[in-house]
């Protein structure tokens, strides 16, 4: 069986594709043979953050226009067994990506035997987005603790329960909360809403905490997902939500508070 | 603790628990906004309904006023029109 799930946020800029490259290239880690495929039409992304840029040579629009055949567009990744990227166009708009052929490629990827098929969304609730979204098994929804991060989250949450293949056909697309660029320092100190207060207004159930990382744009320089940088926190993070999304009980870490170093005079006056 | 914290903190403390308040009172509203939505067929059907009226009586366009109105568990589709008066 395979299932497809979209990362999705509403907003722009909160981590949806860094979260998509992660939790893909975890799936693959663990074994499971998995697709990645880049919604953002004329703003390709998922490449770059995967460092694949090079290696594109046929896009998603060029397998559904019968350009390309999807196995030509697909881009194996070399770090990761079983892991595969399909690259967004870089030239045509939005209106490229139809229904029908969005579905007869996850239907092929199906046949082909994957069993995880991550659709990385565009910011926005436009075409790009919906079509993110609309053959959606389960839906993970990137947040940042900040108040139109998680505003454009409930929109986002309405669209998937009303809008999506699975609302029209009476099931409903399983929800994962996923929180990113967090600072247990800042929600100590009262100017952070906490994860408690997101799944509170969401009701959403949890799925992870990235905590706010420096790694997290050393890997997107270099183009690795930063769930390969296991010394990382975030890393760390990205990993615990693969496998607690693969089912198994994992508590939350890197939500302790830490000291911050401080000077003479700020010790003085802070 | 610094000698000027306790002014500070006095100042800025607790912008998380207004933001919270915040999206639970503005997340509450357009829940209850999207329940009350107007289906998107209503310009439609209302254009529809001046057209058959027009092969038979001269009316304009403010003459005709559609409108749906919720009530708790079913609603109302109420249809005005003002005919224009007879000599």
């Amino acid at each position: 069986m395979s299932k497809v799930i979209v990362v999705t946020s509403g907003k722009g800029g909160v981590g949806k594709t860094t979260s998509s490259a992660a939790f893909a290239s975890g799936l693959a880690s663990q074994g499971h043979k998995t697709a990645v495929i880049d919604f953002d039409v004329g703003l390709r992304n998922l490449d770059l953050i995967m460092g694949v840029e090079r290696r594109v040579v046929y896009d998603f629009v060029n397998v559904i226009n019968g350009e390309a055949t999807l196995k030509q567009a697909l881009i194996k990744d070399k770090r990761v067994d079983n892991l595969y990227i399909l690259p967004a166009s870089q030239t045509r708009d939005k209106d490229a990506l139809t229904k029908e052929g969005v579905e007869s490629v996850i239907e092929e990827l199906k046949k082909e035997g994957f069993e995880y098929i991550v659709c990385d969304s565009p910011a926005g609730i436009e075409k790009g987005a919906f079509m993110a979204l609309y053959f959606a098994d389960e839906a993970i929804v990137v947040t940042n603790p900040e108040v139109s991060s998680v505003r454009d989250s409930d929109r986002i949450l309405g669209i998937l329960q009303s809008r999506s293949k699975a609302a029209e056909e009476g099931r409903t697309v399983k929800e994962h909360l996923l929180i990113t660029r967090y600072s247990p320092n800042r929600v100590e100190g009262g100017d952070m809403l906490s994860k408690d207060d997101i799944v509170e207004i969401l009701s959403v159930p949890l799925i992870g905490v990235i905590p706010e990382s420096e790694s997290v744009l050393q890997a997107s320089n270099s183009g690795n997902p930063v769930i390969l940088d296991d010394e990382s926190e975030a890393g760390k993070a990205y990993m615990d939500v693969v496998r607690r999304f693969l089912g198994e009980d994992v508590p939350l870490r890197f939500m302790q508070v830490t000291e911050e170093k401080k000077g003479f005079f700020s010790k003085l006056f802070g | 603790m610094g000698l000027f914290s306790f002014f500070k903190q006095e100042k800025k403390k607790n912008t998380a628990n207004l933001a919270k308040e915040r999206l639970q009172i503005l997340i509450a509203h357009e829940h209850a906004d999207k329940s009350k939505q107007t289906p998107d067929y209503l310009p439609k059907l209302r254009d529809e309904i001046l057209t058959v009226i027009r092969k038979y009586v001269h009316v304009s366009e403010d003459d005709v006023n559609v409108k749906i109105e919720n009530a708790e568990d079913y609603d109302v589709l109420e249809l005005n029109i003002t005919l224009p008066e007879s000599k």
